[in-house]
C-alpha cells in the first residue's frame, strides 16, 4: 500500500475551471472520503488521480513516484465505478480475472487470487453468472472483487453505494469498513452522502465549488467547521444559521434583526457592530429550560428522536430531542441555545475561533 | 502482480511530450481512412468534374478536351429537354416524397401496437426496401407492360386509363412508372425511421390523454404529431435531396424517354454522360444540380434560423 | 387500452393492403419466372400459371453468364462491407469517444458527401480511373463504393460505439489493458451485433449500385449482377421468363439479408436515440 500525494493540482475543461489548487497528503493505508454536493469537483479529483482525465497544473504521486505522465494502466490503481463498469459478456470469475490476464499471470495465480477475493465477498456462488443476473448488491461486490483481486497501490471508490437502496447501503457500508480493515488499503472515495463520509472515513476532505474547505477526522468537522459550507454540510438534521451583529457589551450578539439577545460565555474579541453568522445544530437547542420563547411549528418524529421545528422570536428553528416530548402545534416551549455549543462565522464565512 | 513496482522506479520509455503528442494524434489516425478515401474518390473528382463543364470533352473523340468557356451553359438555356428536366425533377421530387411520407407514416402508426403476427408482418412489409433499385425498376418496368404486366388490363378495366397500354411509352404518362416504384420502394424507410420516432414517445402521455377523455384521432393531433415533427421534419428535408439526386429507376425504366418527356436533372447528368458520352456537357447539367442543392441548402439553414428566432 | 372492433377491423384491413402491395410485385417476379414459355402470352394476365416449369431458371443458371456476374457482385460486396466495417469502424470510434479540434469540420464533410448527387460522379471518376487501369476492374468498384459507403457507415458505428459506456473501456484501462486492448476486448464484442448489421447494409447497397458499374464495367467478365442483368435484358428483350428468373436469382441474396438484419435496424434506430 502506498501513499497518495497531491501538490497544487487544478483543472480545467477547455476554459472552464473545476479544481483550484488542490493539496491533499494521504498516508498508507489511509482511508480518506472526498465529500461535497454535486459538481464541486470531488469526482475530478479521483479521475486525476486515477489517470482517467488530465491535470492541467501541479501534481500527483502515488508511492513516492509523479504519475501526472503516467496512463492509467501504469499507476496501479484499482476503480469502484458508481454504476460497478462490470463487463457485461464476462461472467463474474472473468470479469474479476481480466485485469490479472492482461498481466499474463499464470491459471494458477489467477484461479487462487479470484478464489481469495471471491471467498471473501461471499460470491463462490456467482462465479459463473453473467452480471446482468445479479443483484445491485451483487454486482457491487463483484465490483470490488475486481478491485481486490489486483492487489493496487491504492482502492479509487467513485460514489458505489449511490446505486443502492437504504437497507442495502448500510450494510455495504459496514462492508467496506470492515474490509479496509482486513486489508490496510489505501483508499480515497468519493461521495455525495455526509453519513458515509462520517461513517468510513479517517479523514474526510470537504470540497465545494473545486475548492477544499477543510479536511480532517470527522469528529474535527463535525465539532469544528471550518467554514459555514462545512457547518452546513456535514450534520442532519442541518445546522441552524442566523445572522447576528455583536453587540456593545462585546459578550452579547444580537440575532433576527436585533430581537433575540444570546450571551457569550467569554470574550471572542468582537468589534461592537461586527456582522456575522451564528450557528447551532438542532441536537444542541435545549428544549424545556431557558431564557427564550418557541412556538412549535411541526413536530417530525424519527423513532430514534423527534425533530422539533420552531419559530423563535419570529425566525425558523430546528431543535433535535431524542427524548419523547409531548409537543403540539402552537404550542409554547422554553428554548435555551448555550453559549458554548454556538459556532460563530465571520462576514467572509470562516470559522471564529 | 501489481505490488511488484519499486517505489521510486524511472520508467518511461517514450519521453512526456512525445507521448502526449501520440495521444493528441490519436483520434485522426482514427479518422485518417475514411477522410482520405472521401477526399481522393469524392472530392477530388468533384472538381475535377466541375471543371468539365468548361471544356470540350467527348470520350469518343480523342481531340476534344479544349477549353470552351460557358459555351455548355449557353446550350443549356436553350435546351428544351433541360428545362422540361426541372419541371420533372419538381414533380418527381415532390410527389415521391409525398407519398413515401404519407404512406410511410401510415404505416408506421399501424405497426406501433402489438398484435399478433406483427413480427413477420413488420418483415414483409419492409421487405421492398431489399430489393437492389435495379431491379425494382425492371420488375415495375415489366408489371407496367402489357405483354407480362398485370397492370395494363387492371387499370383498364378500372376505368384509370383509357387503353391497355404501356405507361412507360406515352409521353404524358412516363414519369408516373418511375414514381410509383420509387413509392413502393420507399415507404419501409420512412416507416423504420417513423417507427423509431414514435416508440420513443412515452406511453404515459398517451394513457393521460385517455383518462382525460380524447379519442384516438386527438390523442394523434395533440401528442403523436407534435412530438414526432422535428424527426419528420428533418427526415422529409434530406430525404428530398436524396430523391432528388436519385436516377437509377428512371435510367432503368424509361431512359428518361419517351424522348426526355421522363428526364429529371439527375438522370439527364447520366444519360448525358453514358449514352452520349458527352462529358463536358454531362458535368455543365451536373453543375447546375448541385447550385440548385446549394440553394435548397441555403433555404433551409435560413428557414431554421428564422424559425428559431421566432421560437426563441 | 382498450380499442373497439372497428379499430381493429380496420386496422387489420390497411395493413393486409400494405402487405399485399409490397409483396405483389415480387410475387408477379417469381410468377412469371415459373412460368413456362408457352403459356406466357397466352395466360399471361392469370395470377399463376396452369402448369409450372424451371426451365427458365435452369437456361439462366447454366446458358448465361449469370454465375459469372453473381460471383463479381459478391466478391466486390463482401470486400466492400469488410473494408468499410474495418475504416469506418475507425473513425466512428474516433468521433465517438475523442474530442479534438477540426471534429465538427470532419462531421460536416461526411454530412455533405451524403448530399450532393453523385451522378456528376460518374463522368470525372471515369477518366481518372481508366489511366490507372481501375475500369473493368472489381477493384475499381471495390474503391468507389467504399468510399461512397463510408460516410453513411461511419454514423451507424459512432451511434453503435457511443451506446456502450466509457466506463466499460474506463474500467479495462484501469484493470491494465490500453486503449486498444481496451477496444478489442471490451467495445468490439458488446458492439458485434451492430457491425454485422451495418456491414449488411454495406453489402445490401454495393450490391444494388448500378450506375457507376454500368459506367465503370464495359466487359462482361467484370460484369457485376446489376449490369450483367441489363446487358441480359437488352439482348434477351423478347424472352420475359428468362429475364424475371434472372431477376428472381437478384432478389434472393439481398432479401435473405435483409430478413436477417431488419430486425437490428429498427432496434438500432430506436436505441441508438432519435436525434429530431
Amino acid at each position: 500500500m502506498s501513499a497518495i500525494d497531491i501538490q497544487g493540482v487544478s483543472k480545467r475543461f477547455g476554459v472552464t475551471p473545476v479544481l483550484h489548487e488542490v493539496d491533499l497528503a494521504v498516508a498508507a493505508g489511509e482511508f480518506v472520503v472526498l465529500v461535497g454536493p454535486s459538481g464541486c469537483g470531488k469526482s475530478t479529483l479521483l479521475r486525476l488521480i486515477a489517470g482517467l482525465e488530465e491535470v492541467s497544473a501541479g501534481s500527483i504521486s502515488i508511492g513516492g513516484r509523479r504519475v501526472n505522465e503516467l496512463p492509467p494502466k501504469a499507476r496501479d490503481i484499482a476503480m469502484v465505478f458508481q454504476s460497478y463498469a462490470l463487463y457485461p459478456h464476462m461472467s463474474v470469475a472473468h470479469n474479476m480475472a481480466y485485469s490479472l490476464r492482461l498481466q499474463r499471470a499464470s491459471k494458477q495465480q489467477i484461479a487462487a487470487a479470484v478464489g481469495a477475493a471471491s471467498a471473501k465477498l461471499g460470491l463462490d456462488a456467482l462465479l459463473e453468472r453473467k452480471p446482468k443476473a445479479l443483484s445491485g448488491g451483487q454486482r457491487q461486490r463483484v465490483a470490488m472483487g475486481r478491485a481486490i483481486v489486483r492487489k493496487p497501490k491504492a482502492f479509487l471508490f467513485d460514489e458505489p453505494l449511490s446505486n443502492l437502496d437504504a437497507r442495502l447501503r448500510e450494510h455495504m457500508r459496514a462492508e467496506i469498513k470492515k474490509l479496509h480493515r482486513e486489508l490496510g488499503a489505501t483508499s480515497i472515495y468519493v461521495t455525495h452522502d455526509q453519513i458515509e463520509a462520517m461513517t468510513l472515513a479517517d479523514r474526510i476532505v470537504a470540497m465545494n465549488a473545486g475548492r477544499v474547505q477543510q479536511i480532517g477526522s470527522p469528529l474535527e468537522l463535525y465539532d469544528r467547521p471550518a467554514n459555514l459550507f462545512v457547518a452546513g454540510f456535514i450534520g442532519s438534521p442541518a445546522m441552524n444559521m442566523f445572522p447576528a451583529t455583536a453587540s456593545r457589551s462585546q459578550r452579547q450578539l444580537r440575532l433576527v434583526h436585533g430581537r433575540l439577545a444570546v450571551e457569550l460565555d467569554h470574550d471572542r474579541g468582537l468589534v461592537e457592530g461586527t456582522a456575522l453568522t451564528v450557528g447551532i445544530r438542532p441536537e444542541h437547542v435545549v428544549l424545556g429550560a431557558g431564557p427564550l420563547q418557541g412556538i412549535v411549528d411541526l413536530v417530525e418524529p424519527t423513532g430514534l428522536g423527534t425533530i422539533i421545528h420552531l419559530t423563535l422570536c419570529g425566525a425558523a428553528l430546528k431543535a433535535f430531542s431524542l427524548e419523547r416530548l409531548s409537543l403540539a402545534l402552537g404550542d409554547s416551549i422554553a428554548v435555551d441555545l448555550p453559549s458554548s455549543r454556538l459556532h460563530l462565522f465571520d462576514v467572509e464565512g470562516r470559522r471564529i475561533p | 502482480m501489481g505490488a511488484d513496482h519499486d517505489e521510486g522506479e524511472a520508467e518511461p520509455e517514450v519521453s512526456a511530450t512525445g507521448r502526449r503528442l501520440l495521444r493528441l494524434a490519436e483520434p485522426y489516425f482514427y479518422s485518417a481512412p475514411v477522410l482520405l478515401l472521401i477526399v481522393g474518390v469524392m472530392l477530388i473528382p468533384l472538381s475535377v468534374g466541375l471543371s468539365y463543364a468548361f471544356r470540350d470533352i467527348q470520350l469518343l473523340d480523342p481531340f476534344s478536351g479544349g477549353f470552351v468557356g460557358l459555351d455548355h451553359f449557353r446550350e443549356l438555356a436553350a435546351d428544351a429537354s433541360f428545362s422540361a428536366a426541372l419541371r420533372h425533377t419538381l414533380v418527381w421530387t415532390i410527389v415521391t416524397v409525398a407519398l413515401q411520407f404519407i404512406l410511410g407514416l401510415v404505416l408506421a402508426l399501424l405497426l406501433n401496437r402489438e398484435f399478433p403476427g406483427r413480427r413477420l408482418t413488420q418483415a414483409l412489409v419492409f421487405l421492398p426496401w431489399a430489393v437492389p433499385t435495379f431491379l425494382v425498376g425492371l420488375d415495375w418496368a415489366w408489371l407496367f407492360n402489357p405483354v407480362v404486366g398485370p397492370l395494363p388490363s387492371w387499370l383498364f378495366a378500372l376505368h384509370v386509363t383509357r387503353d391497355a397500354n404501356n405507361l412507360l411509352s406515352d409521353p404524358a404518362t412516363a414519369l408516373i412508372g418511375p414514381i410509383v416504384a420509387a413509392v413502393w420502394w420507399g415507404i419501409p424507410f420512412f416507416a423504420i425511421t417513423a417507427l423509431a420516432a414514435l416508440q420513443s414517445i412515452p406511453r404515459d402521455l398517451y394513457e393521460a390523454a385517455a383518462i382525460d377523455g380524447a379519442g384516438v384521432f386527438k390523442q394523434f393531433r395533440s401528442i403523436t404529431l407534435p412530438l414526432l415533427a422535428p424527426t419528420i421534419i428533418i427526415t422529409i428535408l434530406l430525404r428530398t435531396v436524396w430523391v432528388a439526386n436519385f436516377a437509377d429507376l428512371i435510367v432503368v425504366m424509361t431512359n428518361g424517354g419517351p424522348a426526355d418527356s421522363s428526364q429529371t436533372v439527375a438522370s439527364y447528368v447520366f444519360t448525358a454522360a453514358f449514352r452520349r458520352l458527352d462529358f463536358g456537357y454531362a458535368s455543365a447539367i451536373a453543375a447546375v444540380l448541385l447550385l440548385l442543392l446549394f440553394a435548397y441548402g441555403l433555404a433551409i439553414l435560413s428557414l431554421r434560423r428564422r424559425l428559431l428566432h421566432r421560437y426563441s | 387500452m382498450m380499442r373497439s372492433a372497428l379499430y381493429w377491423a380496420s386496422h387489420y384491413l390497411l395493413l393486409a393492403l400494405y402487405v399485399l402491395f409490397a409483396l405483389f410485385p415480387l410475387f408477379w417476379l417469381v410468377k412469371v419466372a415459373l412460368t413456362p414459355n408457352e403459356l406466357l402470352y397466352s395466360e399471361g394476365i392469370r395470377l399463376w400459371p396452369s402448369r409450372i416449369s424451371a426451365e427458365h431458371f435452369r437456361f439462366v443458371l447454366a446458358h448465361s453468364d449469370f454465375p459469372l456476374y453473381f460471383r463479381n457482385s459478391l466478391i466486390v460486396s463482401s470486400a466492400t462491407a469488410v473494408i468499410v466495417a474495418l475504416v469506418s469502424g475507425a473513425c466512428g470510434y474516433g468521433l465517438s469517444r475523442f474530442v479534438f479540434r477540426g471534429k465538427s469540420l470532419l462531421v460536416a464533410l461526411l454530412l455533405i458527401t451524403q448530399m450532393f448527387p453523385l451522378v456528376m460522379l460518374v463522368a470525372p471518376m471515369f477518366r481518372l480511373l481508366a489511366p490507372l487501369g481501375l475500369t473493368n476492374s472489381l477493384t475499381g468498384l471495390v474503391i468507389v463504393y467504399t468510399a461512397f459507403n463510408a460516410p453513411f457507415a461511419t454514423f451507424l458505428m459512432q451511434s453503435f460505439f457511443d451506446g456502450i459506456p466509457r466506463e466499460l473501456e474506463e474500467a479495462a484501462m484501469i484493470d491494465g489493458a490500453t486503449r486498444f486492448g481496451a477496444f478489442l476486448h471490451i467495445l468490439l464484442p458488446l458492439t458485434l451485433p451492430g457491425i454485422a448489421a451495418t456491414g449488411g447494409f454495406v453489402f445490401t447497397a454495393a450490391w444494388s449500385e448500378l450506375l457507376f458499374a454500368l459506367m465503370l464495367i464495359s466487359s462482361a467478365q467484370a460484369s457485376t449482377f446489376p449490369v450483367g442483368l441489363l446487358s441480359f435484358v437488352s439482348k434477351f428483350s423478347v424472352d420475359f421468363g428468362q429475364m424475371m428468373a434472372a431477376g428472381v436469382l437478384a432478389l434472393i441474396p439481398a432479401c435473405l439479408f435483409f430478413l436477417f438484419i431488419q430486425r437490428y435496424l429498427v432496434r438500432g434506430l430506436t436505441a441508438g436515440a432519435v436525434k429530431g
